[in-house]
C-alpha cells in the first residue's frame, strides 16, 4: 500500500480541478448554447468561419492556445489591458485565469453536442409552437430545450470531463501553484518530475477510473435515450 | 365575412402568384397535384413564409403593405401533414400546451374538443406510442384548443393510409359540421375534397386556376388539370324514401331522383351524392332493359379531351345539375354527341358521402 505523505496538496489540487470544471461547464453551458443555437439556425455567411473558430481547439496542440492566451490576457495584450483598466489586474496565472482559458479549451466539447441536437430538431417543432402562439423565446424553452436535453446532457459531461483532463493549457496560463492554478494533471506531473511514483499513481488511477465512469454514463444515458 | 390573400413569391424553378377572395366560413379547399403551390400559399397564410402581398381574415389585417403579424401572433390553428406533436410531452401536455397560450377563451368548450375527437383515451400517452391516425386527431385538437379564428389543415390526411384516413374523415366531417370559423384545407385528393369541402381553389403551376362552389368547380371540364378516375360530379340531395325490401334509398336533387344503396341516412335529411365521370354512360334512347336502375334524361352542355386520345369528357346538364360522363371518342362520335343535343344518361354507381 503507498503511503500517502503528500495528501494535503493531492487533495486540494483534486478540489481546485472539481472548481475549475464545474465552473468552465456552467459558463459554457450559458455561452455555448445561444452559439450553438445560432450555428445550427442561420443561413449566414460567418457560419463556417465561426463554426471553425469554435473547433479549433480540437486540432490545436494546446500549448498553441495557452502561448496566444498568455499573450491576450498578458500587460500588452487587449484583454490584459483591459482588465487592468477595469481593475480587476491581469489574469494569468490566476484561477481565473484559467477559467477564461478553459472555456476557450473546452469550447467545441459543449457547443457540437448542443449544436447537433438542435439540428435533429430542426424547423418543424418550432413552427408547430408558433402556430399555437408561442414567442420565439417561449417557443424556445418550451420546445427547443426540452427536446435538446440528451446534446446538453452530452455537452455537460464532455466539458467537464475535458476541462479535467486538460494539461497544456494550464501549464501555459496558470503555471504551478498550489490551491490557485495547480490541477490534479500538473499534481501528477509534479510527482512525476520527483520520482514520487506511489503519489502519482493514487492521482492517475483516479483520473482513469473518473474519466472511465464518466463515459460509461454518458454512453448509458444516451443510449438508452436512443434506442 | 370573407378571406382576402394576394401573394406573390418566388424561388428558384417556383413562383407563387396569387389573389384570392375565399368565403369567411366553411370548409374551402386548396386543391392540385403536388408541387401546385397549395402548401406554400398555406404557409404563407400562416406566416411561415413571407410573400409579398396582402391578407385580411374577415376584416382583419395580417399582411400589407409594412405589415405582417408573426405567426405566433396570428389567431390561427394549423393542422401539419406530419401533425409535429411535441414529443417531449404526452397527450395531456401537448393539449394544455394550446390551452395556455390560446388567444381567448375557448366558446366550445376545452372537454367538448377532447370528446370530440375521442382522445380521452390517450391523454397520458407518449406521441410515439400513438398510431398516425391518432397522432393526427391530437394535432387537430391542439390547433383547435388554442381558440384559433382560421383553421389551416395542410393535407391532414396524405400520411396515413386507407384504413387510418377512414378513422379520421369522421372527425373531420363532424368538425365541419360543427365548426363557425372558416378552414382551408389543402389536399390532392379529390375524394376527400368532394367529401368535406364547401368551396373549391384548383391550383396549377403556383396560380389558381379556377375557384368557386364545389359542385360548380368539380364539373368544370375546362382546367387545366386532369382527374382521370376522380372525375366526377358532387351535388346536394335529400333522403326522400328508404326502401326495406331492397335496402335502397331514394333521394332528390335538383333534377331528378336517384336510386342508392340505404346507408341508414334517415328521410328528410340532406346528403352529398358523388358521381363519377367513369360510372356515366349515356344512350340516345331510354332503355329498360338494362340492368342500371338510374337513368335519367340530359342536354349535353360542352365536351374536353382526356389525357389518353381515346378517352373525352362530356359535360351534362340533369335540370339544374351538371353531371360528367367519360366515354371512349368512338362512342361519343357513333352517338353524334353534339352541345345542345338530348340523350339519356345511365348511371352504374352513386356514393352517398358526408
Amino acid at each position: 500500500m503507498p503511503s500517502l505523505p503528500n495528501l494535503t496538496a493531492d487533495l486540494g489540487a483534486v478540489w481546485l480541478t472539481f472548481r475549475l470544471a464545474t465552473v468552465t461547464t456552467v459558463l459554457l453551458l450559458l455561452i455555448g448554447t445561444p452559439i450553438a443555437w445560432w450555428l445550427a439556425r442561420t443561413r449566414s455567411w460567418w457560419k463556417g468561419p465561426v463554426g471553425a473558430v469554435v473547433a479549433l481547439p480540437i486540432v490545436l496542440p494546446p500549448t498553441v492556445i495557452g502561448f496566444y492566451l498568455l499573450l491576450l490576457m498578458g500587460p500588452d495584450g487587449a484583454v490584459g489591458r483591459f482588465t487592468e483598466w477595469a481593475g480587476i489586474g491581469l489574469l494569468p496565472f490566476t484561477f481565473w485565469g484559467l477559467v477564461v482559458a478553459s472555456v476557450f479549451y473546452s469550447m467545441p466539447f459543449v457547443v457540437q453536442p448542443i449544436q447537433n441536437a438542435f439540428e435533429a430538431i430542426g424547423e418543424r417543432p418550432l413552427e408547430a409552437a408558433a402556430t399555437l402562439r408561442a414567442a420565439p423565446l417561449d417557443a424556445f424553452f418550451s420546445v427547443a430545450l426540452p427536446l435538446a436535453k440528451p446534446g446538453f446532457l452530452t455537452a455537460t459531461i464532455l466539458g467537464f470531463a475535458h476541462t479535467v483532463g486538460e494539461f497544456g493549457v494550464v501549464l501555459m496560463i496558470g503555471g504551478n501553484i498550489p490551491d490557485r492554478t495547480r490541477v490534479v494533471s500538473v499534481q501528477i506531473y509534479d510527482h512525476v518530475e520527483a520520482l514520487e511514483y506511489a503519489q502519482a499513481h493514487w492521482l492517475a488511477g483516479g483520473m482513469v477510473a473518473f474519466s472511465f465512469l464518466v463515459l460509461l454514463a454518458l454512453y448509458t444515458l444516451t443510449g438508452r435515450k436512443a434506442r | 365575412m370573407s378571406i382576402a390573400a394576394q401573394f406573390k413569391l418566388a424561388w428558384p424553378g417556383f413562383s407563387l402568384d396569387v389573389d384570392l377572395d375565399l368565403p369567411g366560413r366553411g370548409v374551402t379547399a386548396l386543391f392540385g397535384h403536388s408541387g401546385c403551390g397549395k402548401t406554400t400559399l398555406l404557409r404563407c397564410i400562416a406566416g411561415l413564409e413571407r410573400g409579398a402581398g396582402r391578407l385580411a381574415i374577415n376584416g382583419e389585417i395580417w399582411q400589407d403593405a409594412g405589415v405582417f403579424l408573426p405567426t405566433h401572433r396570428r389567431p390561427l390553428g394549423y393542422v401539419f401533414q406530419d401533425a409535429r406533436l411535441f414529443a417531449h410531452l404526452d397527450v395531456g401536455g401537448n393539449l394544455d400546451y394550446a390551452r395556455r397560450r390560446a388567444a381567448s377563451v375557448n366558446s366550445r368548450g376545452d372537454a367538448a374538443i377532447v370528446e370530440l375527437l375521442g382522445l380521452g383515451p390517450l391523454l397520458d400517452r407518449l406521441p410515439e406510442r400513438l398510431s398516425g391516425g391518432e397522432q393526427q386527431r391530437v394535432a387537430i385538437a391542439r390547433a383547435l384548443l388554442s381558440a384559433p379564428r382560421l383553421l389551416l389543415l395542410d393535407e391532414p390526411l396524405a400520411a396515413l393510409d386507407h384504413a387510418r384516413k377512414q378513422e379520421i374523415l369522421p372527425y373531420l366531417e363532424r368538425l365541419r359540421d360543427e365548426l363557425d370559423i372558416p378552414v382551408i384545407y389543402v389536399s390532392h385528393a379529390a375524394d376527400e375534397v368532394a367529401r368535406l369541402v364547401d368551396h373549391l381553389v384548383v391550383m396549377d403551376g403556383g396560380r389558381a386556376v379556377a375557384q368557386g362552389p364545389l359542385a360548380e368547380t368539380l364539373a368544370r371540364i375546362d382546367l387545366p388539370i386532369r382527374l382521370g378516375e376522380d372525375a366526377g360530379a358532387v351535388f346536394a340531395a335529400t333522403v326522400a324514401e328508404r326502401d326495406a325490401e331492397w335496402h335502397l334509398a331514394r333521394v332528390e336533387f335538383d333534377g331528378g331522383e336517384l336510386w342508392v344503396r340505404d346507408s341508414g341516412v334517415a328521410v328528410g335529411r340532406r346528403v352529398r351524392v358523388r358521381i363519377l365521370a367513369r360510372d356515366v354512360s349515356l344512350a340516345n334512347s331510354r332503355h329498360d332493359d338494362v340492368s342500371i336502375i338510374n337513368l335519367l334524361p340530359a342536354t349535353v352542355l360542352a365536351h374536353a379531351a382526356e389525357d389518353h386520345p381515346s378517352a373525352i369528357l362530356v359535360q351534362l346538364r340533369v335540370g339544374g345539375t351538371k353531371l360528367l360522363a367519360r366515354l371512349t371518342r368512338r362512342s361519343a362520335q357513333r352517338l353524334d354527341l353534339a352541345p345542345g343535343r338530348e340523350v339519356w344518361v345511365q348511371i352504374k354507381a352513386v356514393a352517398l358521402i358526408g
